[in-house]
């Protein structure tokens, strides 16, 4: 196969994955602050892409390894990264649909692992790294940042309870613009990384850079833009989920959340320990909301998150196996998986439109009310 | 397989210090921003007007220094 096609299909392929992955997770930092009316839907992911996109602009820590030694690196080909940014997408895409918020790591490592799987045989494939890297924080991330969100909130109401009430309720509105605002810097410097280290190694593998080079400034650039327009476009259907169909934040719950959510992340980041965002600022919302009133929570929502989850490594390998091993056959191959993936992703997009959620209507939902005083 | 359990709890410990102190701190300002303007047809201030200031700057010069912390942290990275 003639390496420059697949090196700029793999190029277009991590953008849109970029771009998905924006849409995708704006509803971890803004979610609360849509449902709480601290800000209005439209400016809200206005601030959160500008903020991705000068997040994605503060560190070029770019990781050495796309697959966090989950798979061998020695077997990953530019064509197990088209496969594998194919699953992640079109996870993305389906689950976004459902409104279901799911890690874009753990469906990149998922498509990854598929596509290595096909390439390489089982053998390509840590199962032990599968274990301590992706199953064990789908577990720990949402019970960290839920019990720390819990005590947060327990907190925010108690010591606020002999409060001027407006005072208290403006105050809290403006730190919850503050700590959404971390959350969507936190986000624009780690996730917009993923991409530039798959396009920089793909560049290398290509011979376009030399070894162990840096991300070039355009690969910066478009891997910010990407993830900001992303962003900019709003994950409507996921902020609804996160925002109104939880429970009824108020703006003390929003602000323990997202406060909560920055600080699991950056402290996890800090000390190498890699918890999904998505997975974090979920917890967040739990926790935050049962620090209220446990029996305010929707733990049907929270069920069918979880098995979202679950489903997400295996699904993504899946897509990813089938993507990988069709596009090893050639340039026509590539031609094909791209093709039909742009036909699945319409056809999501079109059976989203029959039921659509936009800024306009995000908050419509009735929430399960709380009794006045808790 | 090995699992950084010493990183998890220092993660849990850590987040928890951090996000406690700072809702904390903003609580305890917003208390104290209450009692400057507290009128009669609300609850009794908990603190005078002056103290209640005091209470507010120095709780927000708190939680904004945690804040800057965490900015350092992921610009450093």
């Amino acid at each position: 196969m003639d390496l420059s096609v697949i090196v700029i299909a793999v190029v277009i392929t991590a953008l849109v994955f970029d771009f998905t992955n924006g849409f995708h997770d704006t509803a971890n930092a803004m979610a609360t602050s849509i449902a709480t009316g601290a800000l209005q839907p439209r400016v809200a992911v206005v601030i959160a892409a500008v903020l991705n996109l000068v997040g994605a602009f503060l560190s070029v820590a770019v990781a050495k390894t796309i697959s966090s030694g989950l798979v061998d690196d020695t077997e990953i080909t530019p064509v197990v990264i088209f496969g594998g940014l194919v699953g992640a997408i079109l996870w993305n895409l389906l689950t976004w649909l459902l409104g279901l918020p799911s890690s874009s790591s753990h469906a990149l490592f998922g498509g990854l692992i598929g596509a290595t799987w096909v390439a390489a045989g089982a053998d390509a494939i840590t199962f032990a790294g599968v274990v301590s890297k992706v199953l064990l924080p789908l577990v720990l991330s949402p019970i960290v940042a839920g019990l720390v969100a819990l005590a947060a909130t327990y907190l925010a109401y108690r010591i606020t309870a002999r409060g001027e009430e407006g005072t208290v309720r403006q105050g809290f509105t403006i730190a919850q613009i503050i700590s959404a605002s971390m959350v969507a810097l936190a986000h624009g410097t780690n996730d917009a990384q993923k991409t530039m280290g798959i396009i920089t190694l793909t560049l290398i593998t290509a011979g376009s850079l030399p070894e162990n080079a840096g991300p070039p400034l355009w690969v910066i650039a478009t891997c910010g833009i990407a993830i900001a327009l992303g962003t900019a476009l709003g994950g409507w259907r996921i902020i609804q989920t996160l925002g109104r169909k939880i429970s009824d934040i108020q703006s003390p719950q929003g602000f323990a959340a997202e406060t909560t959510s920055a600080a699991v992340i950056l402290t996890s980041a800090h000390l190498g320990f890699a918890l999904s965002t998505t997975q974090v600022c979920t917890g967040s919302i739990f926790g935050a909301s049962a620090g209220r009133r446990l029996a305010s929570v929707q733990w049907g929502v929270a069920g069918r998150m979880a098995l979202a989850w679950l489903f997400t490594l295996p699904a993504a390998a899946a897509v990813g196996a089938i993507a990988s091993w069709v596009a090893a056959t050639g340039t026509l191959g590539t031609v094909i998986v791209a093709v039909v993936g742009v036909a699945i992703a319409v056809g999501i997009y079109a059976a989203s439109r029959r039921q659509p959620v936009t800024a306009s209507n995000v908050n419509d939902v009735e929430a399960e009310p709380v009794p006045a005083g808790v | 397989m090995s699992i950084a359990w010493g990183s998890l709890l220092v993660v849990l410990v850590v987040s928890l210090g951090a996000s406690v102190l700072v809702v904390s701190l903003v609580a305890f300002a917003l208390v104290g921003l209450g009692a400057r303007t507290a009128g009669p047809d609300t609850r009794p201030a908990t603190m005078s007007p002056a103290t209640g200031t005091a209470v507010a700057v120095v709780c927000l010069v708190g939680a904004a220094a945690i804040v800057l912390y965490g900015l350092s942290v992921m610009i450093i990275k």
